[in-house]
């Protein structure tokens, strides 16, 4: 064998039929583990920290893919890639806010095999959790990250609940901001859930990012016309521009009448373990104008209530600057 | 179902190991009729650089391991293997991929090319490659084959880009040598916007 490291022994099912890819996530349950681009996935399998007996690869299943219209909106299959999503003409058309999103996760490669379904599903970042210790995440008994010494630069500011990691996806804020409906669907049935439900913070759940459970599969993204043509904006900063996480994003959807904000929707990324929604700015800049005086009168209110770890105090500031970028934009 | 279909279906739907085989249980069982049927299907065609190859693919085998390793198309290589550098950028169905990061049973029927299928019949040089070397974009060379996959895919639907689409285009393809600025020189070149 040569040096490298190569993945471990395991079982692959490609099913092409929705049906049959349920029936192995219902029979494998946490045997199995979901692929769509297998971006995030490769990852933990190699290095051995996350060991699935079989992978069910969803890639042979067409009707999971593609964006088509409905009756309110859009409807987007989970297998759909990034790339799709970031160039699909309607989207840059009416959610331009989810397509800059898109285009900005990972790198050209990752975002051609990555699917919004893995996008939204993939595991925290957390580099002591990823490296296989056995942190609260990982079911054992403390945070490596939330420590004296610890390397937390990246981690939460918000709602930090025994684990302090934050979400790493870049479509996530947009999603929250675009009130998306999650289509879960498992042998049992179909269930919708609103994309600011879909993700559960530590609190709530400590080993799950989001409300999926064994057996189910994320099958499509449906993005409402409320916000369709809306005024937006969308910033991620990083260290690097590519293949690197966000240190702080942001999404914001706006709707402007008579010159004021009437209606937003403005939701952070990677201060918390789930998007997180900015409901004080949202009620403050209520029936006021996009502006300079805006953005001055709310300063500070998006950091407020933060708890900063030893290392990311930073993203308090990084934060408020965003909405200032936001509304004067 | 007409039986053939079962049997199309069967072999686009479920590669078995033989654990799983085995075990019985399950919903394909109708369709495998026994052991070396499922055993059969680790043995996959592969569309490579235009030709068929027919090899003995592990299901949970990446396409770089593949290439390297049992097809010996070592010009694709390997850097970090886990999606973050670029170096074993290949094209299918001429998109760019990370084959450390793409399972090789996922290729099926589609058509994968690397550096070796660039040049031609005759033996010359596909004119990115040669583009490249005109503006001297190597340094070490380690990085370059994915640098010219990923030119080369830019090129076939954008053939004029600019030189900031070109380094977006060649954004996910790290160079340790920091050459970057040497590669979209060659970019240009190959797009004819050098003379
Ligand atoms: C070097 C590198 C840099 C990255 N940078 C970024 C970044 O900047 N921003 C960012 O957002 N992400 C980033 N990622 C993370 C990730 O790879 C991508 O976001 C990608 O979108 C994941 O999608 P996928 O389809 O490849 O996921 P997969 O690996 O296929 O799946 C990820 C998870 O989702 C589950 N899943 C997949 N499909 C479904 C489904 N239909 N239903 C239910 N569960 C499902 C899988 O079981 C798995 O747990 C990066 C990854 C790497 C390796
Ligand atoms: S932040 Fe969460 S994932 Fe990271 S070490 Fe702490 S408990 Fe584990
Ligand atoms: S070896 Fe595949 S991206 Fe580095
Ligand atoms: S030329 Fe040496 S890594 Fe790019």
């Amino acid at each position: 064998m040569p040096a490298f490291d190569n993945m471990p022994d395991m079982e692959l099912y490609q099913p092409v039929q929705i049906d049959d890819a349920l029936a192995l996530a219902a029979r494998l349950a946490d045997r199995g583990w979901l692929v769509g681009g297998g971006q995030d996935t490769y990852g933990w399998i190699k290095d051995r920290n996350k060991r699935p007996d079989a992978l069910i690869d969803l890639n042979g299943i067409e009707s999971l893919r593609g964006i088509r219209e409905i009756a309110d909106g859009i409807e987007i299959g989970a297998l759909t890639t990034l790339t799709e999503v970031a160039t699909n003409p309607i989207v840059r058309e009416r959610y331009s806010l989810l397509s800059k999103a898109a285009s900005v996760v990972a790198s050209p490669q990752i975002r051609n095999a990555g699917t919004l379904a893995g996008n939204v599903a993939q595991d925290v970042r957390c580099w002591y959790y990823r490296r296989g210790l056995d942190c609260y995440r990982a079911g054992g008994n403390l945070c490596y990250a939330d420590t004296p010494e610890a390397q937390n630069r990246e981690h939460a500011i918000f709602n930090a609940s025994r684990c302090v990691a934050v979400t790493p996806s870049d479509t996530g804020p947009a999603l929250v901001a675009l009130e998306a409906q999650m289509v879960i669907t498992s042998q049992r049935g179909q269930r919708v859930v609103p994309a600011d439900r879909f993700f559960v913070g530590p609190d709530v759940d400590i080993e799950n990012t989001t409300v999926l459970r064994d057996g189910e599969i994320l099958t499509a993204v449906r993005i409402p016309a409320k916000w369709a043509g809306a005024e937006f904006y969308y910033e991620k900063v990083a260290d690097r521009n590519v293949w690197d996480f966000a240190l702080v994003s942001i999404a914001g959807a706006m709707r402007i009448e008579g010159g004021n904000i009437v209606a937003s929707s403005i939701v952070c990324g990677a201060v918390q373990c789930t998007p997180r929604r900015l409901s004080s700015v949202e009620r403050a800049i209520q029936g006021r104008p996009r502006n300079e005086a805006t953005a001055t009168m709310v300063a500070g209110m998006a950091s407020q209530g933060a708890r900063p770890l030893n290392q990311n105090a930073f993203k308090m500031p990084l934060m408020d600057n965003l909405v200032t970028k936001l509304l004067t934009a | 179902m007409n039986p053939r279909l079962t049997r199309r279906r069967f072999i686009k739907s479920v590669i078995f190991s033989g654990a799983a085989l085995s075990s019985g249980a399950g919903f394909y069982l109708a369709s495998a009729q026994s052991r070396q049927a499922g055993a059969v299907e680790r043995l996959v065609s592969l569309n490579i650089n235009g030709r068929t190859r027919r090899v003995d693919v592990m299901p949970q085998e990446t396409l770089a391991h593949t290439l390297r390793y049992k097809l010996g198309l070592t010009g694709t290589k390997i850097g970090c293997n886990r999606g973050e550098c670029g170096s074993c950028t290949v094209t299918i169905d001429d998109v760019t991929h990370y084959s450390c990061s793409t399972l090789t049973h996922s290729v099926k029927g589609k058509e994968v090319v690397t550096i070796e299928g660039l040049r031609s019949e005759s033996g010359a040089l596909h004119p990115v490659q040669q583009a490249f070397i005109d503006e001297l974009s190597p340094q070490c060379g380690f990085c370059t084959p994915g640098q010219i996959m990923s030119t080369v895919a830019l090129l076939k639907t954008n053939p004029r880009p600019t030189r900031e689409e070109a380094r977006q285009a060649l954004s996910g393809n790290l160079c340790r040598c920091g050459a970057y600025d040497h590669y979209l020189n060659g970019v240009m070149r190959a797009s004819g916007q050098l003379s």
